[in-house]
């Protein structure tokens, strides 16, 4: 126990208390005029709202791919099944450079839809593209076992009761579905707003345009400015939570309008 | 209790297999084959060169290196963390919990970033450090810490869940029976987890070695002494040598299509041994 604690305060605790001790160095408007600095909101904003888009399309095909693999046996369910978790095992700076290529100008799609005018790579959709393919699993993996523990009978019953196929995903499963959907919402969005080595290369990192908050703390501490990159840090990880909290309290407004 | 697969229509239900694997075709195949294909374009000669590359095999070394000394440490404090948890009552355990959990929802580049602020050269204490001859960031230290911090979850919530439904009652039947707390330990704990350790393992040492943020951070980029494989794999893609660092990357690769065939072993032999099937789920408090 004694060591779990020392372990946990050295590794975790106190590299914490320099973040959050850090960006006061120059009191509060130093941290204020960093955070509200236009090249920083625009990074934050485009972080945060991208990484919202992509776990938003992610809720939609991850519960499609989750309900392919619970539902039907098809050769190859398994592989496929293990296929999923390659983003969590799959280093970020290796799949970076892989969607780069691909979606560059050059790249096996890029290539493809550049005759049309659409540019991916170097833009924001290349960043949203790298984030949809890195929070993928954490939907799936959330809805699987509530898919797979569903009670066959209850959509048998609302069956036999006549209600059409749309009917039982949209009344009967989609309810029982909503808050795993929630919390892999949350997990993706969390991964994705932090999300570095799959994200800048295929960004272009132009200032106020396709800049990601954590390129920013890298860049703040290239120039020295410890403050400064300890208080886009911070700001990041005040606003995570606060989302995350804000996502909590919907499950729980959900979870009691369900009744119990 | 699998859900019963209630009569459809046949178009439709192949149609929905057909979109859902098109998906992750699109989202995770195309990017993996991708990297083969880019590490072989140029031939087998090319693609031999890029590890004969000195650089390259520091590169190997250090990460192999990293890996030796953090998972290890994380492996230990996974074990050391759930027995607090699960064998003991106290306040605070889910401030404790929350904490083991942390690291999962920061962005690697602040894990890096917080060993900057501690011992960086405008760090808290970096000056004393550097009076001493120590240097911390820019180097091996920084990366072994900044991998550290990232990786620490992994075994301890493989193991948390598994030790609560296990319960302590094989630990105090041991210990009536006067056995030592190390030999309780390691005659009958040490058995009832091994293979969820081992699935942590496997997961952290992946994530180790992969890691690029939080060392990209801390490791000052000098290349044959602190780029890690990910590091280097950066390196030669900003230099445009693209096959050799399709080269690097594809090892990268392998390594994770290893862990996740090992990974997939585990599950489907020892499932019912293994709390949870996947790490996507936070922790039960």
């Amino acid at each position: 126990m004694g060591f779990t604690i020392f372990y946990l305060s050295a590794i975790v605790l106190i590299p914490l208390a320099a973040l959050v001790a850090r960006p006061w160095e120059h009191g509060w408007s130093g941290f204020w005029d960093t955070v509200s600095d236009p090249r920083v909101l625009a990074a934050l904003r485009l972080s945060f709202g991208v990484s919202f888009a992509a776990a938003g399309v992610n809720v939609v095909m991850g519960v499609l791919v989750a309900w392919v693999l619970v539902r039907y046996d098809f050769p190859g369910r398994r592989i496929v099944d293990a296929i999923v978790d390659l983003p969590f095992a799959l280093p970020t700076a290796v799949a970076g450079i892989a969607l780069a290529t691909i979606y560059g100008p050059h790249g096996w799609v890029g290539a493809l839809v550049a005759p049309l005018g659409v540019k991916i790579a170097y833009t924001p959709v290349g960043i949203f593209i790298a984030l949809v393919a890195v929070g993928l699993p954490f939907i799936v993996r959330a809805v699987q076992p509530v898919l797979q523990d569903f009670d066959a009978e209850v959509e048998e019953a609302a069956l036999t009761l006549g209600a059409e196929s749309w009917q039982r995903a949209s009344q009967v499963i989609l309810p029982a579905v909503t808050p795993a959907l929630i919390t892999g919402f949350s997990l993706a969005f969390a991964r994705a707003v932090g999300e570095y080595g799959s994200v800048i290369f295929i960004a272009g990192n132009m200032p106020m345009r396709s800049e990601i908050a954590p390129l920013l703390i890298v860049i703040k501490l290239q120039q020295f400015n410890y403050a400064g990159a300890a208080s886009v840090g911070l700001a990041m990880l005040v606003l995570s939570f606060a989302v995350l909290i804000a996502i909590n309290m919907v499950q729980l407004a959900f979870a009691r309008r369900g009744g119990r | 209790m699998r859900a019963a697969t209630p009569a459809r229509p046949a178009g439709l239900s192949w149609l929905l297999i057909a979109a859902g694997l098109a998906w992750l075709g699109l989202a995770i195949l195309l990017p993996l084959a991708s990297v083969f294909v880019e590490a072989f374009r140029k031939g087998l000669p090319v693609f031999l060169a890029a590890f004969d590359d000195p650089d390259a095999q520091a590169a190997i070394r250090l990460t192999l290196t990293v890996a030796l000394i953090a998972v290890p440490l994380n492996a230990l404090f996974g074990i050391a963390a759930a027995w607090t948890v699960t064998k003991f009552e106290f306040r605070g355990k889910t401030l404790l919990l929350s904490l083991i959990d942390l690291p999962f929802s920061m962005s690697p580049v602040i894990s890096g970033l917080v060993w900057v602020l501690l011992f960086g050269a405008n760090g808290w204490f970096g000056p004393q450090l550097e009076n001493l001859g120590i240097q911390v960031i820019f180097n091996v230290t920084g990366i072994v810490l900044a991998t550290v911090l990232v990786t620490l979850p992994f075994v301890a919530r493989e193991l948390i869940p598994l030790m609560q439904s296990q319960g302590a009652d094989e630990e105090c039947a041991a210990i009536t029976l006067g056995a030592s707390g190390l030999k309780t330990f390691s005659l009958v704990t040490l058995p009832n987890i091994s293979w969820a350790l081992l699935y942590g393992v496997l997961l952290c040492n992946a994530r180790a070695m992969g890691e690029f943020g939080a060392v990209s951070v801390v490791s000052g980029h000098i290349r044959g002494l602190t780029d890690t494989m990910p590091l280097h794999v950066e390196a030669l893609y900003n230099d445009y040598q693209y096959a050799s660092a399709f080269a690097v990357a594809s090892l990268l690769a392998g390594l994770a299509l290893v862990t996740l065939a090992a990974k997939s072993l585990l599950e489907w032999r020892f499932g019912g041994e293994l709390a949870r099937p996947t790490l996507s789920e936070p922790i039960k408090k």
